[in-house]
């Protein structure tokens, strides 16, 4: 097989991701783009592998490491987003503009969850 | 080996318009998985995003079966379609995705987002293709990343990092079991029994928090 083949489809495959993590705004479809980032490094890898035909395998070696390296994430990256999400009610990472620079902070919204946070411990 | 030999296999191998079978199904199993993963980043409805990131997934797993490297591909099943695309399920489930089309799925730079993806594409594509013009995988002979290959290989030279992984395989858990418990002293849990007022009144107020019991997926 030619190892063209692989290699360009691994590079559309990982701009496609790219496409995703730069224009989605769930966090959710964030993180499905990630995945598909990291798969088309694998292809990369298995492929190249293959054609080294490397006696240690390093390349499907480090296959399976990324694969269970990407599990993790996305078990430690899903966390995260339930946390936000319940901290401030929305998963879109346009309104996560705390640490931004230039923006005011948005008025009502997000406000009122912290609020109302603040409520219930005064009344507790 | 040696680049000389590597001509010589280009000079003698096959030719870009004669594809082979494996090439050809290669091929369309490809752009069956960038259609997919296509439609993953753009449709609107985000759960059949990641139904479509199911397709495409699996397209790569039998990419990874028509380059011999079968136990990757079973592994690839078992952990992406298997595990990965039910934790992004419960994900969109846990935030309260909306069923129908969402039409604010997309952010504001998309322009900027297509043009950077398709800059990176032609830039990669172009170099890969100028790159590898004249290289070939020889996928005749043994089996690469059958289960055995794969086990010796594993368990004889990575083995040091095969452990560790475990290790942060356990970080990541524990990590995600902090990450989710409901730590706060001042927000009592909604389901415990006393002070039904209050907790009407704090359920009420976060009307989007999850209940701690939907810490399922973990």
């Amino acid at each position: 097989m030619h190892l063209a083949y692989p290699a360009v489809l691994a590079a559309l495959l990982f701009c496609t991701g790219l496409y995703g993590v730069l224009a989605r705004r769930n966090a959710i479809l964030v993180l499905m783009s990630v995945e598909l980032m990291l798969n088309a490094v694998n292809l990369n890898l298995v492929a190249f592998d293959v054609w080294l035909r490397d006696t240690l395998h390093a390349g499907q070696a480090l296959t399976l490491f990324t694969i269970a390296i990407a599990a993790a994430e996305i078990g430690i990256g899903l966390a995260i987003v339930l946390m936000v999400y319940r901290n401030r009610g929305t998963s879109d990472i346009d309104r996560l503009r705390d640490t931004a620079e230039g923006h005011e902070p948005p008025p009502a919204a997000p406000d009122s969850s912290t609020a109302a946070n603040q409520q219930s411990e005064v009344t507790a | 080996m040696s680049p000389a030999v590597l001509t010589l296999a280009a000079t003698t191998g096959p030719g870009f318009l004669s594809p082979t079978g494996v090439e050809i199904a290669f091929a369309l199993v490809g752009l069956a998985t960038l259609g997919a993963a296509a439609i993953t980043v753009t449709t609107k409805q985000l759960v059949h995003a990641a139904l479509w990131l199911v397709v495409a997934l699996g397209g790569i797993a039998v990419e990874y079966l028509l380059l011999t490297a079968e136990f990757i591909a079973w592994v690839q099943v078992l952990i992406y379609l298997g595990s990965v695309v039910v934790l992004l399920l419960f994900g969109l489930m846990l935030t309260k995705a909306p069923i129908g089309p969402s039409p604010d799925a997309d952010s504001g730079n998309r322009p900027i987002a297509l043009g950077v993806a398709v800059v990176a594409a032609a830039a990669l594509v172009w170099v890969v293709v100028d790159a590898f013009r004249t290289t070939w995988i020889d996928l005749d002979g043994p089996v690469q990343g059958s289960t055995k290959v794969s086990g010796e290989i594993l368990f004889r030279h990575w083995v040091l990092p095969f452990e560790a992984l475990s290790v942060l395989l356990l970080a990541a858990l524990i990590g995600a079991i902090v990450l989710s418990h409901r730590t706060d002293p001042a927000d009592p849990d909604p389901a415990a029994p006393g002070a039904t007022g209050l907790n009407a009144r704090a359920t009420a107020a976060r009307p989007t928090a999850p209940r701690p019991t939907d810490k399922g997926p973990r």
